[in-house]
């Protein structure tokens, strides 16, 4: 990944009253990653998204796009786009008009706009559907009129505010891989805000987890999950067994012959594995994961062990 | 159903005693012949309806529609920033939705007397500016169309400020942030998504102010002086000093089908009346 920035955020603070919803954030986000900002809601990373964008201004800090400090400009002079989370369409704009606004605005001469827009709803499958209303497009239809409208502008950074989150579960997830093949084809770098964990893990490059207006942790997927830097970023990217102060994946818990005494106090079935709850001998409680074709029952006494490479340590 | 209509049925008939009867009153007395003293007798006739086309009546409906559409236009200009300011006033939205009602608290008879009062030779206005050496003689402010259209915007602001309110207020917030990120300017978006997007608005208060307007007789009666005849208060002397009441009921009967008429041609596309 090539590992030139092309949005950094310097200290960014924002208070809202006495409320700080950023505290001294600064990030380094590379130009062309799948970027995202993790954490549960509350936790600053729409306001974040908010400053690139230019809706919010930090309360103190800077953020500089392409070598150049941005935090002054107004929205209109940034080279970003936002998807919002609800979309924003404007209602009494066609499929087409919507795609227009910006183009006009600061797009290329009104020559080019018919093939700009023609390529556009090409590659985000919407070539029938120019002269629609929104109102008379499916969720997913107009979630690809909001990512469409964005990137015909071929923006430095394209902002994207939970742009899953009102969709149906069942197209999330086939909406994921197409969003991430977008991305690798356009070549545009996203920042991508959410809060849900299996979201960022299965799309992004690089993932900075948030909490409480501060940044826990940055890294890729792999590193997020299997070198957690703090308690919070192990209790909230995955599961998490904590005995004796240590954590341990589920799925690093093997059953078996050797280990410690455990007591199976419930199992329930994932489909693909079976979930095993346990009570280990001084009463605390492990997790386990086991095949689907599993015999164990609840009442069996069982034997758990995992290799000490697989523990992770907090001070 | 049965007491959805029970509690109709109060409206209904208030409706019928106070609207529908009295045009029907109209409909037939347009129809009839102008009696000695007033009143209307046999037999029936259209001659009422002929004697319109008369130039000097289209000249005075003209000079209606012209002095209507100025004022609802000034209300249009002064009443859009009006509602985007309160729309935008958080906590404050109710007290400021109060002060633009206010006026209502005292009869529009009385407040138009207040404007006589201000805008005469000896009035406020006038006195002001000569005691401070600004102007020799009093500006003729009272008594001409500007003083009538002052008085139809002050009257009739709130019917437009209302409804452009409603429309604001329900404007997603979001919509605007999308405009400006999409490389927007605040002038360029007020005119391409939030005037758009409150057409429903403009239209509603347009027509409450403008078809008011168009049979005003008491502001031109009183601020407008003798030279400002409007369609209204040529009805309104048909029935008093001209002892015409038939021509008077045909005018008003004309007067009611252009109404509805400019509220059929201003009605955006797919919407219902009003």
């Amino acid at each position: 990944m090539p590992s030139e920035a092309v949005l950094e955020l310097r200290r960014i603070s924002k208070d809202f009253g006495t409320h700080r919803a950023v505290a001294d954030v600064s990030l380094e986000i590379p130009r062309g990653a799948f970027f995202s900002l993790l954490g549960p809601s509350g936790c600053g990373k729409t306001t974040i998204l908010r400053i690139v964008a230019g809706f919010e201004t930090p309360t103190s800090g800077e953020v500089w796009l392409n070598g150049r400090r941005i935090d002054a400009l107004p929205p209109y002079e940034r080279n970003v786009n936002t998807v919002f989370q609800n979309y924003a369409l404007f209602p009494h704009l066609s499929v087409r008009g919507n795609i227009e606004f910006g183009l006009r605005r600061k797009g290329p001469a009104a020559a080019d706009l018919a093939d700009r827009v023609r390529a556009v709803l090409q590659q985000v499958r919407l070539e029938g559907k120019a002269s629609r209303r929104p109102s008379e497009l499916s969720g997913g239809e107009r979630q690809r009129v909001a990512l469409a409208r964005a990137i015909v502008l071929q923006p430095e950074v394209l902002l994207l505010d939970e742009p899953l989150s009102a969709l149906d579960p069942q197209l999330r997830k086939q909406v994921r891989a197409e969003l991430r093949d977008l991305q690798r084809r356009v070549g545009v770098t996203f920042l991508f805000v959410t809060h849900d964990q299996e979201e960022a893990l299965s799309m992004s490059d690089r993932i900075a987890v948030m909490n409480a207006g501060s940044l826990e942790q940055v890294g890729t997927p792999r590193e997020i999950y299997e070198r957690p830097r703090t308690r919070f970023v192990a209790n909230f990217v995955g599961a998490m067994n904590w005995i004796g102060g240590v954590g341990v994946r589920p799925e690093a818990v093997c059953i078996g012959p050797h280990g410690r005494r455990a007591v199976i106090t419930g199992v329930a079935f994932l489909g693909t594995l079976c979930q095993i709850e346990a009570s280990l001998e001084g009463g605390e409680a492990i997790t386990a994961l086991a095949p689907a074709g599993t015999t164990l029952e609840p009442g069996q006494s069982i034997c758990v062990s995992w290799k000490s490479e697989d523990e992770v340590h907090f001070p | 159903m049965r007491l959805r209509r029970a509690f109709l049925s109060p409206a209904a008939i208030l409706m019928a005693i106070t609207m529908v009867a009295p045009l029907a009153i109209v409909a037939v007395y347009s129809l009839l012949t102008r009696g000695a003293y007033g009143g209307v007798e046999l037999p029936w006739t259209f001659e009422n309806f002929r004697r319109m086309w008369d130039p000097v009546y289209g000249a005075i409906l003209w000079r209606s529609i012209w002095i209507a559409a100025m004022a609802t236009g000034i209300c249009l200009m002064l009443g859009f920033p009006m509602a985007m300011f309160i729309a935008r006033s958080g906590r404050r939205k109710n007290l400021y939705l109060s002060l633009v009602i206010l006026p209502f608290w005292t009869s529009f008879l009385i407040r138009t007397y207040a404007w006589m009062f201000l805008l005469r030779d000896t009035g406020i206005v006038n006195s002001a500016l000569v005691s401070l050496g600004l102007i020799r003689e009093p500006l003729p402010l009272l008594y001409n169309d500007g003083a009538v259209i002052l008085g139809l915007v002050y009257g009739f602001l709130p019917f437009m400020v209302l409804p452009l309110y409603a429309t604001l207020e329900r404007l997603d917030p979001s919509l605007l942030e999308a405009a400006a990120d999409l490389g927007a300017r605040p002038w360029d978006a007020l005119f391409h998504v939030t005037l758009p997007l409150c057409a429903p608005g403009i239209r509603a208060g347009g027509i409450l102010v403008f078809v008011p307007c168009l049979g005003t007789y008491l502001t031109s009666d009183l601020l407008g002086g003798s030279k400002t005849v409007l369609i209204g208060n040529v009805v309104q002397n048909q029935f008093t000093a001209a002892r015409d009441w038939p021509f008077g009921a045909a005018l008003s009967i004309a007067l009611m089908a252009l109404a509805m008429v400019l509220l059929f041609a201003a009605r955006g596309r797919g919407e219902e009346l009003l």
